[in-house]
């Protein structure tokens, strides 16, 4: 499904690369963990591979379903089916969370050719799955990300990935600032919608998240590169030894 | 004989230069009423002018809109703008007052009938007594201190038209005014006088074009707990002028809420002048103007508190493009006896690229000591990080463009309090993004 091949990324404004040949692939229906310290280029990643300006590929390709992700403008990548849950959902005063949605919901539709969602479909649709993340109207009413707490920010995400049905869904540190009962409500959010035909990438720091959605391969990155990759049993063992010995034992 | 210093001499050029501009004006204008009702205030307003002097690109207040335009003797050609688009107001059950290129036109307007509200033409009112010569030129005569305003005194002087509308009950139905733009070289003069009687309300909507050139007076006057509501939409032809001026007095527990939408225009002054002079009453003053090229659009208000425990809101949201320019001196003053007083006054602009422009001047003035008064003036881009979230969730660009564009204006589009007028400006200005994508 989602395939990086030996992808170099720098900044566009300053000489400095950030992802130095990273190789991956995520098959449908499987969940893949990316872990790694600080400034590995876990984020940027994420990034680049949902369209974010600023990052200049020096090398390699990125496909999703076969077709290539790099040319296309960050709509087009949303529209292909590509999701990126936000490390921090950007506020976006003015605009209602639902209107949001429903042009979201409605643009992606129309860039596939298919018919818009009548608004009677869209309304039960979101509120089934609102229900589902304890999403409330009054939530759905105010501006985008406005006033929401941590949590309410994260449930809002997913909530997005459940309306838009993507293939591909990457979660950049769904976790960060997340108390425990959050992060279980969010996480039960993220396995409602594993399935067969969806990929995941989950970025995070730290093993806890792991707990609630079980990956099928963890991969550690660090300095810009995949360095280790195995089963959910490396998760551990970076909780339990941190990133020191691994890094050790590639160098 | 004393020798004159340089700074003296300069002074005395200016006013020199400033006497010659307006006797060419006034050269150029129809003849003002020698008798009538009104005569007393248009000569008074006349010797105001003469003592004043028309704007010059040197005066304070003038400096960052030329008035050349708006005090040449002649108007700037402007062309006609014509669409099938139905006019704005067309779905609202209203009272339609029709004047073209200054001019009332009863064929275009509708019965001016409406029960508790009485509205008669200024170009017909020539008895020596009527209930407005108490406000005619009066408010705006109150409104030149301590800022000059020298084209309103032009209007009071010379306007040739306008309405004066009484209203003593609550109106059942707005009362609206249209200007349409249909000789390419019009040079359009209006005056209104608005009395709101104790208790009363109206809501009055303006919309239209009006003239290549126009110079429009508006005095309110909201007696003890009457209310007034004021919607107006100015656009469409592209190189229309337009001064306006609205100078509002409100009374104890009185209400006046203005609200100006701004499409379009080559140059655009709009003055607001506000005296609360009785306690307890609520000011708010709210434009959103949206301009792409060669457009200059000015907002210049000067709310006065005094009286006690008065509220006073100005929100000013300004999109600009292509070099369009937008203005924005707001003052709040508030007196000495004015106390727990409230006032805010923000003014935001959106630049849409690097060659537009936005020049604040945002002024408090404050002489009592239990008050609450807060400004803020921000000039910005299209936030990139909600564009990116935006895009991300497959909005294309300009869609993504136009939603921050709408958020942006938001909180001076509530500033109107009625659902439908609401969404109908709200629908127009989607419209002109959608018009000029790209």
């Amino acid at each position: 499904m989602l395939e990086i091949k030996n992808l170099h990324v720098k900044l566009e404004e300053e000489d400095k690369q950030i992802l130095k040949g990273v190789n991956l692939t995520v098959e449908p229906g499987k969940v893949h963990a990316i872990m790694g310290p600080n400034g590995s280029g876990k984020s940027t990643l994420s990034y680049v591979l949902s369209g974010k300006d600023g990052y200049e590929v020096t090398e390699g390709e990125a496909t999703l379903g076969g077709v290539s992700l790099l040319d296309m403008e960050a709509e087009e990548r949303a529209a292909a089916g590509l999701f990126l849950a936000f490390q921090y959902p950007v506020e976006i005063p003015g605009v209602g969370n639902m209107t949001f949605l429903r042009t979201a919901v409605n643009a992606q539709r129309k860039a596939r050719g298919e018919e818009e969602m009548s608004a009677a479909d869209f309304l039960k649709a979101v509120r089934e799955k609102a229900k589902f993340l304890k999403i409330d109207g009054d939530m759905m009413k105010r501006s985008v990300n406005v006033g929401f707490s941590g949590g309410e920010k994260k449930r809002n995400e997913i909530l997005q990935m459940a309306m838009l049905e993507p293939k591909m869904c990457i979660l950049d540190e769904t976790d960060s600032g997340l108390d425990v009962d959050a992060m279980k409500l969010v996480s039960e959010g993220v396995n409602q919608l594993r399935s067969p035909d969806r990929g995941f990438l989950v970025i995070t720091h730290y093993q806890r998240l792991l707990d609630h959605i079980k990956p099928d391969v963890v991969h550690i990155m660090a300095n810009g590169r995949i360095v280790k990759t195995g089963g959910p049993e490396l998760a551990l063992e970076v909780e339990n030894n941190g990133y020191a010995d691994i890094l050790a034992e590639v160098e | 004989m004393t020798a004159l210093t340089n700074a003296q001499r300069a002074r005395q050029r200016l006013a020199e230069q400033k006497a010659q501009v307006s006797e060419a004006r006034i050269a150029a204008l129809a003849p003002a009423p020698q008798a009538g009702w009104s005569a007393e205030a248009r000569a008074d307003a006349l010797s105001r002018l003469r003592a004043e002097g028309l704007p010059h690109p040197r005066d304070e207040y003038w400096k960052y809109t030329r008035p050349e335009s708006l005090t040449q003797a002649e108007a700037p050609a402007a062309a006609i703008f014509t669409t099938d688009e139905k006019g704005i107001f067309d779905a609202i059950d209203r009272v339609n007052v029709v004047f073209v290129d200054g001019v009332f036109s009863e064929e275009l307007s509708s019965d001016l009938a409406l029960e508790g509200v009485s509205i008669e033409r200024l170009a017909e009112t020539t008895s020596d007594i009527h209930w407005a010569s108490g406000l005619y030129g009066k408010l705006e005569k109150a409104g030149q201190d301590p800022v000059a305003r020298p084209l309103a005194a032009l209007n009071t002087y010379a306007a040739t038209d306008g309405l004066l509308i009484r209203v003593t009950a609550k109106a059942t139905k707005p009362v609206a005014l249209q200007y349409v733009h249909n000789s390419e070289t019009s040079d359009a003069m209006l005056h209104h006088v608005v009395k709101l009687e104790e208790g009363a309300d109206l809501t009055l909507l303006e919309n239209g074009p009006a003239a290549a050139r126009f110079n429009k007076v508006m005095e309110v006057d909201v007696a003890d707990g009457a209310s007034f509501h004021h919607i107006r939409a100015q656009g469409r032809d592209h190189e229309r002028r337009a001064v306006t001026h609205i100078f509002a007095r409100l009374g104890t527990e009185s209400t006046f809420k203005s609200f100006t939408m701004t499409v379009n225009g080559v140059l655009t002054r709009n003055e607001v002048v506000v005296e609360f002079t009785g306690n307890d009453a609520v000011a708010h003053v709210a434009g959103a103007a949206v301009g792409d090229g060669d457009f200059h659009h000015d907002d210049t208000v000067f709310i006065t508190h005094d009286a006690v425990n008065c509220e006073s809101r100005q929100v000013f949201k300004k999109v600009l493009k292509n070099g369009a320019r937008g203005v924005f001196q707001g003052k709040i003053l508030v007196k000495p006896d004015a106390q727990k007083t409230d006032g805010y006054q923000i003014s935001q602009s959106l630049l849409l690229d690097d060659d537009s422009q936005f020049l604040a001047k945002p002024e408090l003035e404050i002489y009592a000591d239990d008050v609450a008064c807060s400004h803020g003036s921000t000039s910005g881009a299209i936030d990139d990080d909600a564009m990116f979230y935006l895009r991300s969730r497959g909005v294309p660009e300009h869609e993504a463009q136009d939603l921050l564009v709408i958020a942006f204006l938001a909180s001076a589009m509530e500033e109107i309090e009625d659902e439908t007028l609401r969404d109908i400006m709200l629908g127009r200005i989607t419209e002109w993004l959608e018009r000029r994508r790209g």
